[in-house]
């Protein structure tokens, strides 16, 4: 490798951009060359200090505030000014930090009938499933195993979830992670159909006699208890498809 | 509350719930790119404001992938737009030599003393940079964009990232040395 191409390179290989092969023959000129060793010195020392966080602009509170007001479609929303509980409060408490820019869209609180208490469980379990598809907010643990996605529960809750493998029913596992629905931490499960994602939920309890499928904007959840467990399914699957998996969840041999 | 409650807007609340979910978690890293490239606070709030409405009003367009890529492009666009004057338009005629054009200056090694990389220094070099290699400085070392995320962003070859990348740094380097008794031709041979 000449100077030349090391000026250039050594660029990428402070990057973590350059391969192998390309690195070691980097690596071998500058311990040959004080020219390009000193040139390399002196660029990793301004990464590092490029790197100091009084760098960074965060954007100000007025700025964020602004933005609230002027959403177009927020001030709908808020006119309905239901007393909730805000999803900020139950993602701090799960500690989900990185739902902190998440507002709590008020509709959320408004799907169902009011009243019952058990709507606003579902209405939380539908936002928790859209809390989740914020990046790298789906998965706690990503795996397609059932066995290491059972034991990554123990010690995170009270009780001990069912996961089922339903791969071969079309519906892949793939992680899992806790969420917050009615103030209590929960399993929440997530397999997938194709492009889509499904949030199961899962906590101790009964459902109401006979609950009703719930549909709004787009997003389905299917409501249901067993062995002492209280499930809710959310998704953007259809209806006919969400009810299937829930057939196959339901069916489906538990794991031991 | 039945449907009916919700018939005014339906798909614009579960739009902007998932555009909440989706895209403000990067309203820091707008903010960011934005104030670095317009320069002053008010300039990169309006921005930022823009940028996001005009987020939201292409959302239904977005089918996923990296958000912030997505936003980070939509926010230098808006720069570039809405202030024409920090558009990369004028320096351009410098900026399509690529590789071959890394500037020579720095100390010789033998002189060499420590960077003046004090947050005043560095934030006075980096605003000193031309546009089109200050994006690409911001992108890279303060928003830790991989090269393939800043090409997408920027809408440029991975090949012209690496060579601004080169250039920028060495600008900064030379604009961060110590004056130097004698100009270095030592380093190249
Ligand atoms: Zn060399």
């Amino acid at each position: 490798m000449t100077c030349d191409e090391t000026r250039l390179l050594l660029h990428a290989y402070l990057d973590d951009e350059l391969d192998a092969a390309q690195s070691a023959s980097l690596l071998a000129h500058l311990g040959a060359c004080n020219a390009c060793a000193a040139r390399y010195a002196d660029h990793a020392q301004l990464r590092t200090a490029l790197a100091q966080p009084a760098l960074y602009r965060r954007a100000p509170d007025a700025l964020r505030a602004r933005w609230r007001a002027t959403a177009p479609v927020a001030a709908p929303a808020s006119t309905t000014a239901r007393p909730r509980r805000g999803p900020l409060a139950f993602a701090l408490a799960a500690g989900f930090a990185g739902a902190l820019l998440l507002t709590s869209p008020a509709w959320i609180g408004s799907l169902r009938a009011p009243g019952t208490a058990d709507d606003a469980l579902v209405a939380q379990a539908v936002s928790g499933h859209l809390r989740s598809l914020q990046p790298q907010h789906l998965m706690d643990v990503a795996s397609t195993d059932r066995h290491t996605v059972k034991p990554w529960f123990e010690g995170r809750l009270d009780f001990s979830p069912e996961v089922k493998d339903l791969a071969g029913q079309g519906f892949p596992l793939a992680g899992g992670r806790l969420d917050v629905v009615g103030g209590r931490t929960v399993a929440a499960l997530v397999y997938r159909r194709h492009l889509h994602v499904i949030n199961v939920f899962q906590w101790p309890g009964e459902a109401a006699a006979d609950p009703q499928p719930y549909r709004q904007h787009g997003y389905t959840a299917i409501e249901w208890s067993g062995g002492g467990m209280r499930y809710v399914a959310v998704s953007d699957l259809n209806e006919a498809e969400l009810r299937q998996f829930v057939r196959e969840y339901r069916e489906g041999a538990p794991l031991r | 509350m039945s449907a009916d409650s919700f018939a005014a807007a339906p798909t614009d609340a579960v739009t902007m719930a998932r555009f909440e979910a989706v895209v403000l978690p990067w309203f820091d890293a707008a903010y960011n790119l934005a104030r670095w490239l317009v320069r002053n606070d008010a300039d990169a709030q309006d921005v930022v404001q823009e940028s996001l409405l005009r987020a939201l009003r292409y959302f239904g367009s977005f089918r996923g992938g990296d958000a912030r890529v997505w936003l980070l492009a939509i926010v230098r666009n808006t720069c570039y737009t809405l202030h024409a004057r920090h558009a990369p338009e004028s320096q351009r005629e410098s900026l399509d030599d690529e590789v071959l054009a890394l500037p020579d200056e720095g100390p010789s090694p033998e002189a060499r003393t420590l960077l003046a990389v004090d947050i005043g220094s560095l934030q006075q070099a980096l605003e000193r940079l031309p546009p089109p290699l200050r994006e690409v400085i911001v992108l890279r070392e303060l928003e830790e964009c991989s090269y393939k995320e800043i090409a997408a962003v920027t809408g440029q070859k991975i090949g012209t990232v690496m060579s601004r990348l080169a250039r920028a740094r060495e600008r900064l380097r030379a604009d961060l040395s110590p004056p130097s008794t004698e100009a270095g031709r030592h380093d190249v041979r």
